[in-house]
Protein backbone atom coordinates (compact mmCIF):
# COMPACT_ATOMS: atom_id res chain seq x y z
CA UNK A 1 0.00 0.00 0.00
CA UNK A 2 1.13 3.20 -0.96
CA UNK A 3 1.93 6.25 1.36
CA UNK A 4 -1.11 8.54 -0.02
CA UNK A 5 -3.74 5.53 -0.14
CA UNK A 6 -2.81 4.66 3.85
CA UNK A 7 -2.70 8.43 4.71
CA UNK A 8 -5.98 8.63 2.93
CA UNK A 9 -7.20 5.51 4.40
CA UNK A 10 -6.51 6.56 7.60
CA UNK A 11 -8.44 9.97 7.48
CA UNK A 12 -11.54 8.00 6.04
CA UNK A 13 -11.18 5.14 9.46
CA UNK A 14 -10.95 8.34 11.72
CA UNK A 15 -13.61 10.04 9.70
CA UNK A 16 -16.07 6.93 9.32
CA UNK A 17 -15.29 6.22 13.40
CA UNK A 18 -16.32 9.61 14.70
CA UNK A 19 -19.37 9.50 12.38
CA UNK A 20 -20.49 6.59 13.59
CA UNK A 21 -19.84 7.31 17.23
CA UNK A 22 -22.00 10.71 16.76
CA UNK A 23 -24.78 8.91 15.03
CA UNK A 24 -25.03 6.26 17.66
CA UNK A 25 -24.24 8.03 20.34
CA UNK A 26 -21.60 6.04 22.05
CA UNK A 27 -17.68 6.07 21.52
CA UNK A 28 -17.13 1.97 20.75
CA UNK A 29 -18.43 1.11 16.86
CA UNK A 30 -16.58 -2.13 15.74
CA UNK A 31 -14.07 -1.77 13.23
CA UNK A 32 -11.73 -5.06 11.93
CA UNK A 33 -10.16 -2.44 9.29
CA UNK A 34 -9.30 0.33 11.80
CA UNK A 35 -6.22 -2.12 12.61
CA UNK A 36 -3.98 -2.21 9.06
CA UNK A 37 -2.64 1.26 9.37
CA UNK A 38 -1.03 0.46 12.34
CA UNK A 39 0.08 -2.51 11.03
CA UNK A 40 1.34 -1.07 8.21
CA UNK A 41 3.66 1.08 11.19
CA UNK A 42 4.86 -1.78 12.97
CA UNK A 43 5.82 -3.89 9.96
CA UNK A 44 7.95 -1.01 8.77
CA UNK A 45 11.69 -1.24 9.16
CA UNK A 46 11.85 1.42 12.13
CA UNK A 47 10.07 -0.97 14.28
CA UNK A 48 10.16 -4.38 12.93
CA UNK A 49 13.88 -4.34 13.18
CA UNK A 50 13.56 -4.49 16.98
CA UNK A 51 10.27 -6.39 17.41
CA UNK A 52 11.56 -9.83 16.61
CA UNK A 53 12.78 -13.36 18.36
CA UNK A 54 16.66 -13.29 18.68
CA UNK A 55 18.80 -10.91 18.38
CA UNK A 56 18.44 -7.09 16.75
CA UNK A 57 17.95 -6.21 13.46
CA UNK A 58 19.16 -3.42 11.21
CA UNK A 59 18.86 -1.85 8.05
CA UNK A 60 16.16 -1.14 5.67
CA UNK A 61 16.36 -5.44 4.84
CA UNK A 62 16.49 -6.34 8.45
CA UNK A 63 19.47 -8.04 8.10
CA UNK A 64 21.39 -9.22 11.44
CA UNK A 65 23.09 -6.00 13.27
CA UNK A 66 26.37 -5.30 12.38
CA UNK A 67 28.99 -6.41 14.77
CA UNK A 68 27.25 -9.41 16.15
CA UNK A 69 25.06 -7.58 17.98
CA UNK A 70 23.36 -9.92 21.23
CA UNK A 71 20.05 -9.22 22.67
CA UNK A 72 21.27 -10.14 26.16
CA UNK A 73 18.35 -10.71 29.24
CA UNK A 74 16.72 -7.11 29.56
CA UNK A 75 17.09 -6.18 25.94
CA UNK A 76 19.49 -4.33 26.02
CA UNK A 77 22.54 -6.15 25.18
CA UNK A 78 25.66 -8.22 27.17
CA UNK A 79 28.08 -6.29 29.15
CA UNK A 80 31.06 -3.81 27.56
CA UNK A 81 28.29 -4.33 24.40
CA UNK A 82 25.24 -2.28 25.25
CA UNK A 83 22.92 -0.21 23.16
CA UNK A 84 23.39 3.03 24.81
CA UNK A 85 27.06 2.55 24.11
CA UNK A 86 26.82 3.22 20.55
CA UNK A 87 22.88 4.73 20.39
CA UNK A 88 23.09 8.45 21.74
CA UNK A 89 20.24 9.84 22.32
CA UNK A 90 19.42 11.22 19.43
CA UNK A 91 20.41 10.04 15.81
CA UNK A 92 23.29 11.03 14.49
CA UNK A 93 23.33 13.20 11.53
CA UNK A 94 26.44 11.48 9.94
CA UNK A 95 25.33 8.59 7.27
CA UNK A 96 25.58 4.78 8.58
CA UNK A 97 26.73 6.16 12.23
CA UNK A 98 23.67 4.68 14.18
CA UNK A 99 20.35 6.11 14.78
CA UNK A 100 19.53 7.46 18.62
CA UNK A 101 16.85 7.98 21.63
CA UNK A 102 17.50 7.77 25.21
CA UNK A 103 17.13 4.39 26.25
CA UNK A 104 17.93 2.21 23.34
CA UNK A 105 16.71 -1.12 23.73
CA UNK A 106 15.01 -4.31 22.39
CA UNK A 107 11.99 -5.77 24.02
CA UNK A 108 13.08 -8.11 27.03
CA UNK A 109 13.92 -11.91 26.04
CA UNK A 110 10.88 -12.54 28.15
CA UNK A 111 8.76 -10.42 26.20
CA UNK A 112 10.05 -9.84 23.08
CA UNK A 113 6.88 -8.57 21.22
CA UNK A 114 7.91 -10.09 18.24
CA UNK A 115 5.37 -9.27 15.22
CA UNK A 116 7.91 -9.07 12.70
CA UNK A 117 7.03 -11.01 9.76
CA UNK A 118 3.17 -11.69 11.08
CA UNK A 119 0.34 -10.77 9.96
CA UNK A 120 -1.87 -7.94 10.54
CA UNK A 121 -4.55 -10.38 13.02
CA UNK A 122 -2.08 -11.36 14.52
CA UNK A 123 0.19 -8.34 15.19
CA UNK A 124 -3.14 -6.99 16.84
CA UNK A 125 -3.74 -9.73 18.81
CA UNK A 126 0.14 -10.20 20.42
CA UNK A 127 0.14 -6.36 21.16
CA UNK A 128 -3.23 -6.95 22.75
CA UNK A 129 -1.80 -9.76 24.64
CA UNK A 130 -1.00 -8.29 28.25
CA UNK A 131 1.20 -11.94 29.09
CA UNK A 132 3.50 -10.72 25.59
CA UNK A 133 3.09 -6.75 25.58
CA UNK A 134 4.87 -6.11 28.97
CA UNK A 135 1.37 -6.36 31.16
CA UNK A 136 0.12 -3.20 28.87
CA UNK A 137 -3.16 -1.91 28.77
CA UNK A 138 -4.67 -0.27 25.51
CA UNK A 139 -4.40 2.89 27.26
CA UNK A 140 -0.75 2.14 28.29
CA UNK A 141 -0.24 0.77 24.60
CA UNK A 142 -1.50 4.57 23.32
CA UNK A 143 0.69 6.37 25.50
CA UNK A 144 3.73 3.95 24.37
CA UNK A 145 3.09 5.18 20.69
CA UNK A 146 2.61 8.62 21.45
CA UNK A 147 5.39 9.55 23.78
CA UNK A 148 8.27 6.71 24.32
CA UNK A 149 10.82 8.25 23.14
CA UNK A 150 12.45 4.92 21.58
CA UNK A 151 9.35 4.82 19.53
CA UNK A 152 9.02 8.78 18.44
CA UNK A 153 12.47 8.68 17.29
CA UNK A 154 11.22 5.79 14.73
CA UNK A 155 10.34 9.41 12.56
CA UNK A 156 13.72 10.27 12.87
CA UNK A 157 15.97 7.52 11.91
CA UNK A 158 18.95 10.06 11.39
CA UNK A 159 20.22 9.74 7.15
CA UNK A 160 19.65 6.96 5.01
CA UNK A 161 16.63 5.57 6.75
CA UNK A 162 12.96 4.84 5.75
CA UNK A 163 10.44 6.70 7.61
CA UNK A 164 7.24 4.96 8.82
CA UNK A 165 4.14 5.05 6.17
CA UNK A 166 2.29 7.86 8.28
CA UNK A 167 3.64 10.70 10.43
CA UNK A 168 3.81 10.09 14.00
CA UNK A 169 0.35 12.50 14.49
CA UNK A 170 -2.20 10.49 12.21
CA UNK A 171 -0.38 7.17 14.11
CA UNK A 172 -1.44 8.19 16.91
CA UNK A 173 -4.95 9.19 15.32
CA UNK A 174 -4.89 5.89 13.63
CA UNK A 175 -4.14 4.25 16.86
CA UNK A 176 -6.56 6.26 18.83
CA UNK A 177 -9.59 5.25 16.10
CA UNK A 178 -8.49 1.46 16.62
CA UNK A 179 -9.38 2.20 20.58
CA UNK A 180 -12.36 4.08 20.27
CA UNK A 181 -13.76 1.56 17.53
CA UNK A 182 -13.22 -1.90 19.79
CA UNK A 183 -9.56 -2.43 19.13
CA UNK A 184 -10.98 -5.22 17.23
CA UNK A 185 -8.29 -7.08 15.50
CA UNK A 186 -8.46 -8.57 11.55
CA UNK A 187 -8.98 -11.71 11.51
CA UNK B 1 29.97 26.74 24.45
CA UNK B 2 29.19 25.23 27.97
CA UNK B 3 30.81 24.15 31.68
CA UNK B 4 31.46 20.70 31.08
CA UNK B 5 31.74 19.20 34.85
CA UNK B 6 33.54 15.43 34.34
CA UNK B 7 36.10 12.90 36.09
CA UNK B 8 38.73 12.22 34.24
CA UNK B 9 40.69 9.13 34.95
CA UNK B 10 39.85 10.03 38.69
CA UNK B 11 41.03 13.91 38.44
CA UNK B 12 38.30 16.27 38.29
CA UNK B 13 37.74 18.75 35.15
CA UNK B 14 36.29 21.42 34.39
CA UNK B 15 35.72 22.28 30.31
CA UNK B 16 34.21 25.18 28.63
CA UNK B 17 33.62 23.54 25.51
CA UNK B 18 31.28 22.77 22.47
CA UNK B 19 28.53 20.66 23.98
CA UNK B 20 28.09 18.45 21.05
CA UNK B 21 31.81 17.79 20.64
CA UNK B 22 32.57 14.01 20.32
CA UNK B 23 34.24 13.14 23.42
CA UNK B 24 37.28 11.34 21.11
CA UNK B 25 37.95 15.11 19.51
CA UNK B 26 38.12 16.57 23.89
CA UNK B 27 40.77 13.81 24.98
CA UNK B 28 42.53 14.15 22.12
CA UNK B 29 42.50 18.21 21.26
CA UNK B 30 41.35 19.26 24.84
CA UNK B 31 43.08 16.72 27.36
CA UNK B 32 45.75 15.59 25.05
CA UNK B 33 45.07 12.19 25.88
CA UNK B 34 45.98 10.27 22.85
CA UNK B 35 45.69 6.68 23.92
CA UNK B 36 42.35 5.89 22.90
CA UNK B 37 42.44 5.84 19.03
CA UNK B 38 40.53 6.82 16.03
CA UNK B 39 39.04 4.15 13.98
CA UNK B 40 35.69 4.28 11.78
CA UNK B 41 33.72 7.13 13.35
CA UNK B 42 30.71 5.92 13.20
CA UNK B 43 30.72 3.38 16.04
CA UNK B 44 31.30 0.63 14.10
CA UNK B 45 35.19 -0.50 15.53
CA UNK B 46 35.67 -0.31 18.70
CA UNK B 47 39.23 1.13 18.50
CA UNK B 48 37.75 4.60 20.43
CA UNK B 49 35.96 2.80 23.47
CA UNK B 50 36.65 4.27 26.83
CA UNK B 51 34.66 3.96 30.03
CA UNK B 52 32.32 6.29 30.99
CA UNK B 53 30.84 5.26 34.70
CA UNK B 54 30.49 1.41 33.70
CA UNK B 55 29.83 1.60 30.30
CA UNK B 56 31.80 0.76 27.11
CA UNK B 57 30.94 3.71 25.24
CA UNK B 58 32.37 4.69 21.74
CA UNK B 59 33.85 7.93 22.29
CA UNK B 60 33.39 9.39 18.40
CA UNK B 61 29.84 9.19 18.59
CA UNK B 62 29.47 10.45 22.39
CA UNK B 63 29.09 14.20 22.71
CA UNK B 64 30.51 15.16 25.07
CA UNK B 65 27.62 16.75 27.18
CA UNK B 66 27.07 13.23 27.78
CA UNK B 67 29.69 12.73 29.95
CA UNK B 68 29.04 15.74 32.12
CA UNK B 69 28.69 14.82 36.03
CA UNK B 70 30.22 11.45 35.24
CA UNK B 71 33.43 9.38 35.81
CA UNK B 72 35.39 8.61 32.16
CA UNK B 73 38.39 6.19 31.98
CA UNK B 74 40.35 6.07 29.48
CA UNK B 75 43.60 3.96 28.76
CA UNK B 76 45.84 6.14 30.79
CA UNK B 77 43.69 5.51 33.76
CA UNK B 78 43.97 1.84 33.81
CA UNK B 79 47.43 2.49 35.83
CA UNK B 80 50.38 4.95 35.25
CA UNK B 81 52.87 2.26 34.80
CA UNK B 82 51.12 -0.76 32.69
CA UNK B 83 50.53 -3.14 35.99
CA UNK B 84 46.98 -3.21 35.60
CA UNK B 85 46.15 -7.13 35.50
CA UNK B 86 44.85 -6.54 31.93
CA UNK B 87 47.92 -5.05 31.22
CA UNK B 88 50.01 -7.43 32.50
CA UNK B 89 48.30 -9.93 30.90
CA UNK B 90 48.37 -8.31 27.26
CA UNK B 91 51.81 -8.19 27.89
CA UNK B 92 52.36 -11.91 29.16
CA UNK B 93 50.25 -12.96 26.11
CA UNK B 94 51.95 -10.31 23.39
CA UNK B 95 48.74 -9.49 22.31
CA UNK B 96 49.14 -6.38 20.28
CA UNK B 97 50.53 -6.44 16.53
CA UNK B 98 50.22 -3.19 15.17
CA UNK B 99 48.16 -2.09 18.56
CA UNK B 100 46.08 0.11 16.89
CA UNK B 101 42.89 -1.15 18.47
CA UNK B 102 44.05 -2.70 21.79
CA UNK B 103 43.71 0.01 23.80
CA UNK B 104 39.59 0.00 22.95
CA UNK B 105 40.04 -4.04 23.58
CA UNK B 106 41.14 -3.12 27.28
CA UNK B 107 38.72 -0.74 27.81
CA UNK B 108 35.44 -3.60 26.61
CA UNK B 109 37.64 -6.19 28.62
CA UNK B 110 37.79 -4.20 32.05
CA UNK B 111 34.37 -3.87 31.71
CA UNK B 112 33.97 -7.23 30.89
CA UNK B 113 35.39 -8.34 33.96
CA UNK B 114 33.51 -5.96 36.18
CA UNK B 115 30.59 -7.13 35.08
CA UNK B 116 31.51 -11.30 34.70
CA UNK B 117 34.62 -11.71 36.59
CA UNK B 118 35.24 -15.35 34.99
CA UNK B 119 33.91 -15.13 31.90
CA UNK B 120 33.50 -17.89 29.43
CA UNK B 121 35.10 -17.87 26.16
CA UNK B 122 31.44 -17.30 24.93
CA UNK B 123 30.93 -14.23 27.13
CA UNK B 124 34.43 -12.69 25.79
CA UNK B 125 33.25 -13.56 22.48
CA UNK B 126 30.07 -11.71 22.96
CA UNK B 127 32.14 -8.50 24.62
CA UNK B 128 34.00 -7.86 22.20
CA UNK B 129 32.55 -8.57 19.60
CA UNK B 130 32.44 -4.86 18.50
CA UNK B 131 35.87 -4.64 18.83
CA UNK B 132 37.57 -4.76 15.41
CA UNK B 133 41.18 -6.21 15.13
CA UNK B 134 42.68 -6.15 11.60
CA UNK B 135 45.70 -8.06 12.61
CA UNK B 136 43.19 -10.89 13.67
CA UNK B 137 44.57 -10.87 17.20
CA UNK B 138 41.44 -12.46 18.57
CA UNK B 139 42.81 -16.13 19.96
CA UNK B 140 45.49 -13.63 21.70
CA UNK B 141 43.12 -11.65 23.14
CA UNK B 142 40.64 -14.06 24.24
CA UNK B 143 43.88 -15.96 26.42
CA UNK B 144 44.58 -12.53 27.65
CA UNK B 145 41.26 -12.04 28.89
CA UNK B 146 41.19 -15.46 30.87
CA UNK B 147 45.04 -14.22 32.45
CA UNK B 148 43.61 -11.01 33.30
CA UNK B 149 40.79 -12.71 35.07
CA UNK B 150 42.80 -15.26 37.24
CA UNK B 151 44.70 -11.84 37.50
CA UNK B 152 42.10 -10.13 39.13
CA UNK B 153 40.68 -12.74 40.80
CA UNK B 154 44.20 -13.91 42.64
CA UNK B 155 43.85 -9.79 44.12
CA UNK B 156 46.23 -8.68 41.22
CA UNK B 157 43.91 -5.65 41.29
Amino acid sequence: MTSARLRWYTVAIIASAMLDASRRGQAQVASPHAFEPIAAVLSSPRCGNCHITGDALQGEDGRPHSINIRRGVDGRGTPAMRCGNCHQDVSSLTPHAPPGAPDWRLPPAATPLAWKGLAAGDQCRMLKDKTKNGGRTLADLLDHMSHDPLVVASWNPGPGRSLPPLSHDAFVQAFKAWIDTGAICPE
Amino acid sequence: MAAITITVNGEARTLDIDSAMPLLWVLHETLGLTGTKYGCGIAQCGACTVILNDNAVRSCVTPIARAHGKRLTTIEGLSADATHPIQRAWLAEQVPQCGYCQSGQMMSTAVLLAAIPDPTDADIDDALTGSICRCGTYMRIRRAVHRAAELMQGGGR
